[in-house]
């Protein structure tokens, strides 16, 4: 199909239109060919592919950190060392425990990374199949599910992960996962239930309905493939607003904890010394703000080349 | 009108309720005995401890804890701490500073996020567009503890014309700059907002028409797109000033300010229980309300959402 759609002009409101058409036709071409319009506008984008590669990176650093650095976490560590700045073959100097930072900056990529998307990809399951009942059955099911919704949307997130945390001692990235998924699935759903209402009285749903197509079948390959993209966008920028708030929960103490090698677990240490020696604070800060910042343009870029009306 | 607010705030009170509960709950499931670390881990009488646990219910179930302590809230008693300090008073000395911190950084985030947003908007796609969008997005990205720390460095330290830590000097001097660290993230999300919203709306058929009829430029953005554009803008400043209120336990931690923020943060490390729920349930109950103000703004700015329903049903 990308080959197809590959030899046609990209220029004018023709694709559309002629899409629009396909599935008023009742074709399934229509989802691959937003998707594939998107692509093509994607791969036209320059910050979409340097977020891209931040991204491909940051992902090679916390699957295979021996790639960067030859030492594991906490390794090799030297408190004669200790705060010493950066020099040559040391070149984000030593942490407070005089390991060698550059080292624990790579092994810090894990936790960040594995977390961000986990918790984003479960929080989405929940979002697309709560979404989903609520807006398609609507009645008493949608209520309860709406006021469940804003139980958990009311709840302050680092009250709400604080409470959970300290309640549940094992600080693990499993007990993080699932403390970040509790606090932000929310919005997700709340976005999909909108869409699934918009679309669910669509001429081409109720056509199917008409040629007898069950719920499930309507739900699965009418309803959900045309009502995902802008919650599959929430997705994507969630991901810098997991990692972020992954890093805060580190950061003030209830969240990873030594010997776990983590930004946010770094970032902590730093703020006793970070004045006289600003090296602890600048490299994980800049690791981490450069992960957010790349799924938060990564996530625009995809929500721009979605959305037609901003083209 | 009143069938919408009533029916909003019926709809409140079971999510008020859940939440309070699901934190309550939650604290309940502390480990550790709250009355055996008063004493610091030292053998205590058992008639004295029998009579500290009466007191404070704890050998009563959950739910028969939450009932008392619903029922304490309605008659406006937020119960006591375990050191026997009433947690309605010791919240109102922290709600004062979180309040004012709140505010400052609201108002940095309505005045300068508009501001931005309206001058991006109007020059789309030029310089200043591209620095506000670059400026915005790099703000968004930088963690607050980070912009935080940045900030009492940079402004605080190095330069000297703000105090960076306590509130010896008041409002709004003292909370300048944790006003606007605390405000940076939405202050940014503002003004990409109004940024895409105004350049949005400048493109509706009624602005065209307002145009060509005539009006002068500054009208038709002001009276005609401004206001329009707001919408968006206002949810989520209203909804932002629940999370304010919320998120400056973090922003109060790095300024060294005695907020609420600070009173539960250390509540919940040394399991004050009836502490850590009523700063909550203050805190969600601050948020519902603000969400139900923002609902009836909607139909003062835009005339089209006259609350779905109450029209045609009453």
């Amino acid at each position: 199909m990308t080959g197809l759609r590959g030899g046609q002009p990209e220029t004018g409101i023709a694709p559309g239109a002629e899409h629009a058409a396909t599935a008023e036709a009742g074709g399934t071409l229509r989802a691959g060919g937003l998707w594939t319009d998107a692509w093509h506008d994607l791969v036209r984008r320059p910050l979409f592919w340097a977020s891209v590669v931040v991204l491909v990176v940051m992902s090679v650093m916390s699957v295979v950190p021996g790639l960067f650095t030859s030492q594991g976490p906490n390794e090799g560590c030297n408190l004669r060392w200790s705060k010493v700045g950066p020099s040559a073959g040391h070149v984000f100097g030593f942490d407070v425990q005089g390991c060698d930072y550059w080292t624990q900056v790579v092994h810090g990529a894990r936790p960040s990374m594995v977390i961000g998307l986990a918790v984003t990809i479960v929080a989405l399951i929940v979002a697309v199949i709560l979404g989903s009942l609520s807006g398609y059955y609507g009645g008493w099911l949608d209520s309860v599910i709406a006021r469940v919704t804003d139980i958990f949307f009311g709840l302050p997130f680092v009250l709400g992960a604080t409470v959970v945390l300290v309640a549940f001692p094992d600080h693990g990235i499993g007990a993080m996962c699932l403390v970040l998924v509790v606090l932000g699935w929310t919005t997700m759903t709340r976005v999909m239930r909108g869409q699934v209402i918009a679309v669910k009285d669509a001429e081409y749903v109720t056509a199917a309905r008409a040629l007898g197509a069950g719920g499930g079948r309507v739900m699965f390959r009418h309803i959900l493939p045309n009502a995902i993209a802008p919650v599959f966008v929430v997705a994507m920028l969630n991901v810098g607003n997991i990692i972020a708030g992954e890093a805060t929960l580190d950061y003030l103490g209830v969240g990873l904890q030594y010997p776990t090698v983590s930004w946010g677990l770094q970032l902590n240490v730093a703020q006793d010394f970070f004045l006289d020696y600003p090296h602890l604070l600048i490299f994980p800060a800049v690791f981490l703000s450069l992960t957010v910042l790349s799924f938060i343009l990564l996530g625009d870029a995809v929500r721009d080349a979605l959305d037609p009306r901003l083209q | 009108m009143w069938r919408y607010v009533a029916r909003r705030l019926l709809q409140i009170v079971p999510v008020f309720i859940g939440t309070t509960f699901l934190i309550y709950a939650l604290v309940f499931a502390l480990p550790g005995d709250p009355i055996q670390a008063l004493s610091g881990g030292k053998p205590v009488p058992d008639s004295v401890l029998q009579a500290l646990r009466d007191r404070y219910h704890l050998d009563e179930p959950l739910l028969v804890q939450y009932a008392l302590y619903l029922g304490g809230l309605l008659t406006g008693d937020f119960g006591e701490t375990f050191t026997g300090q009433d947690v309605f008073t010791l919240m109102s000395e922290g709600w004062a500073v979180t309040a004012q911190l709140a505010i400052t950084a609201w108002l940095f985030e309505l005045v300068l996020g508009v501001s931005l947003g309206v001058l991006a908007g109007l020059n789309r796609g030029r310089a200043l567009d591209t620095l506000v969008l670059a400026g915005t997005t790099l703000v968004i990205a930088v963690p607050v503890f980070v912009v935080g720390y940045t900030a009492q460095l940079l402004v605080g330290l190095k330069l000297g014309v703000l105090p960076t830590a306590g509130i010896d000097e008041g409002w709004p001097v003292s909370y300048v700059l944790p006003g606007l660290v605390l405000g940076a993230f939405g202050l940014a999300y503002v003004a990409r907002l109004t940024r895409t919203s105004l350049a949005e709306n400048l493109r509706a058929d009624y602005v065209r028409t307002a145009v060509a009829k005539g009006l002068p430029r500054r009208r038709v953005v002001l009276r005609h797109t401004l206001r329009n554009s707001l919408i968006p803008v206002v949810t989520y400043l209203g909804i932002d000033f629940g999370n304010l209120l919320a998120g400056a336990v973090v922003t109060e931690g790095i300024f060294n300010l005695p907020g609420i923020g600070q009173q539960v943060f250390s509540a919940i490390q040394s399991k004050e229980g009836p502490m850590v729920v009523g700063v909550t349930t203050f805190l969600v109950l601050a948020f519902l309300l603000v969400n139900l103000i923002v609902d009836l703004l909607y139909g003062v700015l835009d005339p089209r959402i006259r609350y779905a329903g109450s029209g045609a049903r009453a």
